[in-house]
């Protein structure tokens, strides 16, 4: 089952997961959390949840979190 | 251009700076607008090559994105200044608008030059898109085949379409959101509820052992 692993997770859907309309409009508040290096998915799952399933979501996290790191 | 409330409770130094800047007539507004703009650009310009891997789009035509994405933030942004209700910084507020704008820029780009036609429907590409070991595709095979029955017979055609498209020809979300004139969230939806209901045929069938965090 092992080479089937990516194929499993992906198929999982997170009961948390809130969505990109709704993980998009608090993305700065989360960025903001995680560039403090608070436990920001512990304070926002639904969140977490929503950018650890959601691939573009994850990449404007990333590139947020990039651009408020460099000023 | 909404008026930004002033000052916010408890926000930073900076970022009432920023809005008392941006609030005021004349001179002091346009210099804060320019400051702005110059870094919304050196940020686009840093996320169009930080995502040009994943994109048909190349070279100068990057940059015109960039800048594109830049502009239409800032007008974005200045018009919902009145929205800022001070929960992070004001830079990473009005960043926000313009890493938002690089993404959906980018998904309409990728028509200029796709890499897949919408309903090209490569199946025979799916154990690679999951990384599967190619010495164990015929491993494979079963719940790959269970996966296509699944969704040729049981997800609905709107799901079969977006399914298709994402999954298996693996065009963009953004792009396939810009090519249907939807919001990207709306076709997320639809790739989660035909997920779960894969997930539950594979189970039922005897493909997963296990239910996953859908019954948590």
């Amino acid at each position: 089952m092992s080479d089937l692993g990516r194929l499993e997770r992906f198929l999982r859907t997170d009961p948390w997961d809130v969505g990109c309309d709704e993980a998009l409009a608090v993305l700065h508040v989360y960025v903001e959390a995680v560039a403090a290096g608070g436990d920001a998915p512990a304070r926002y799952p639904g969140i977490a949840a929503h950018l650890a399933a959601c691939g573009p979501c994850a990449e404007d996290f990333a590139g947020l979190l990039l651009a408020v790191a460099d000023g | 251009m909404e008026c930004a409330r002033l000052p916010v409770e408890g926000l930073d130094e900076e970022s009432v700076g920023w809005l008392r800047r941006l609030g005021a007539d004349g001179v002091d507004r346009h210099a804060a607008e320019r400051e702005l703009h110059a870094r919304l650009v050196r940020i686009a310009l840093a996320e169009v090559r930080r995502r040009s891997a994943g994109t048909p789009v190349t070279g100068r035509e990057l940059d015109d994105v960039a800048y594109q994405a830049a502009g239409d933030a800032m007008l974005a942004m200045l018009g919902k200044l009145g929205d800022f209700r001070g929960e992070s910084r004001f830079t990473t507020w009005a960043y926000r608008f313009v890493i938002l704008e690089v993404s959906a820029k980018l998904g309409r780009h990728y028509w200029r030059n796709p890499t897949v036609a919408l309903d090209a429907g490569q199946w025979e590409r799916l154990p690679d898109r999951f990384g599967i070991d190619p010495v164990r595709h015929a491993e494979a095979a079963g719940v790959l085949a269970e996966v296509r029955r699944v969704v040729d017979e049981e997800l609905t055609g709107h799901q079969r379409r977006v399914f298709v498209a994402i999954v298996v020809d693996g065009i963009p979300l953004d792009a396939l959101a810009a090519e249907l004139g939807v919001r990207r969230n709306a076709l997320y939806k639809v790739v989660f509820d035909a997920r779960r209901k894969i997930r539950r045929a594979l189970v039922a069938n005897g493909y997963l052992d296990e239910p996953g965090w859908e019954q948590r």
